[in-house]
């Protein structure tokens, strides 16, 4: 079955993001497609690799960069809410000014088409959030 | 309909200034609006003050999306399900809402209501209805 | 047609569970995690309305129970544990995913 993932909440604050990253890695266990995990709201802040958690707790951010490049996961940063709140990549980098690109590995910023398009092609979507 | 059309309900639960959820779920709606599916919105519990009348922000400095609800009906947008005990419960009516329109291009663009008023039942029946349902 | 419905915060301090409870048909599920769990401890004020959907289903994640220190014997008569596995498979059973966040 293909499922995507919606992700409302950044790391730490909730447990959101883990319990999406749990689901998601459970669901690629199973033998499931994730067709995608989109980042929307707080949940872009889950693409930063400016994290530096304590070392005795998980990293978060290097969890979904690791478990996208083992399965291929497309993993999509909303390009509207990064802006709002400083998720930037290469070319937002230069699109808007700034002197600095702080997209961690495995994510890319895209538009919010690619949510609904991930409700188009997806059996489920399933939303984790607040 | 075509067989890849897909029944899409967005969900909205939340009370609409003190955090971002309302407004950015609205712009995913805008967006949605482009790609030709069977869309819905659905307002219950604090979700219904997202559709209040004379919403002001100007002395809290925030953007005031409340006017776009009203562009809905242009971007085809016009089923808006609005549940009438979350309405009660909050001591509000229908009289409290925007007063949302649609023109029906299959009836010589009659002006059409976009609130629909249905009962908690009602609302869970058609929630069942959905292929996609988005929260925020 | 039945839909899965997934609650992850207190019946104390929001009122998701709540509303879950009072917008769910007879052949639903409702999978209860995160800090959702603490509905499913027995003898609580909210246990009646918990149990008193006809015809629904209740699962609570049972990585959630444990890191909050909710053991088995603290549950409501009725409520299936699952693991992370079991929520995909409930995900897919159901024809839709309702999350209340």
């Amino acid at each position: 079955m293909k499922f995507s993932i919606q992700v409302n909440e950044g790391p730490y604050q909730h447990q959101a993001t883990d319990s999406a990253y749990q689901f998601t890695k459970a669901a690629l266990e199973k033998g499931h497609e994730i067709y995608r995990v989109f980042f929307y709201h707080d949940g872009v802040n889950n693409g930063t690799k400016l994290t530096t958690p304590p070392q005795d707790d998980r990293n978060i951010v290097n969890r979904w960069s690791e478990l996208a490049k083992e399965h291929d996961l497309d993993m999509v940063v909303c390009v509207a809410a990064a802006q709002r709140r400083g998720i930037v990549d290469e070319g937002e980098m230069q699109r808007n000014g700034k002197d600095a690109e702080n997209i961690a590995d495995g994510f890319r910023i895209s538009g919010l088409g690619q949510l609904i398009e991930a409700g188009v092609q997806s059996d489920r979507l399933v939303v984790f959030g607040d | 309909m075509s067989e890849d059309i897909k029944k899409f309900m967005y969900l909205n639960r939340r009370a609409p200034h003190g955090t971002i959820y309302a407004w950015e779920s609205l712009e995913v709606v805008l967006i949605g609006a482009a790609f030709d599916q069977d869309v819905s919105l659905a307002f219950f519990d604090d979700g219904v003050y997202q559709l209040l009348k004379s919403q002001d922000t100007s002395g809290i400095e925030t953007k005031n999306f409340s006017p776009t609800y009203s562009a809905l009906g242009d971007y085809d947008v016009t089923k808006l399900y609005v549940e009438q005990e979350s309405l009660e419960e909050r001591g509000l009516t229908l009289d409290d809402l925007m007063d949302l329109k649609w023109e029906d291009e299959d009836d010589d663009w009659a002006e059409k209501d976009s609130i629909r008023l249905v009962s908690r039942a009602e609302l869970t029946d058609i929630i069942e209805q959905q292929d996609i349902v988005f929260s925020f | 047609m039945s839909t899965l419905h997934t609650v992850n915060k207190s019946p104390y301090e929001k009122s998701s569970v709540g509303s879950c409870l009072a917008h769910v048909n007879s052949g639903s599920a409702i999978l209860f995690y995160e800090d959702a769990v603490y509905a499913t401890i027995k003898g609580a004020s909210i246990e009646q309305l918990v149990t008193g959907t006809e015809g629904v289903k209740l699962y609570a994640l049972g990585a959630d129970l444990k890191a909050r220190g909710i053991t088995d014997d603290k549950l409501i008569d009725g409520v299936e544990i699952v693991d992370y596995a079991g929520f995909v498979d409930l995900a897919a059973e159901h024809d839709r995913v309702q999350a209340w966040v």
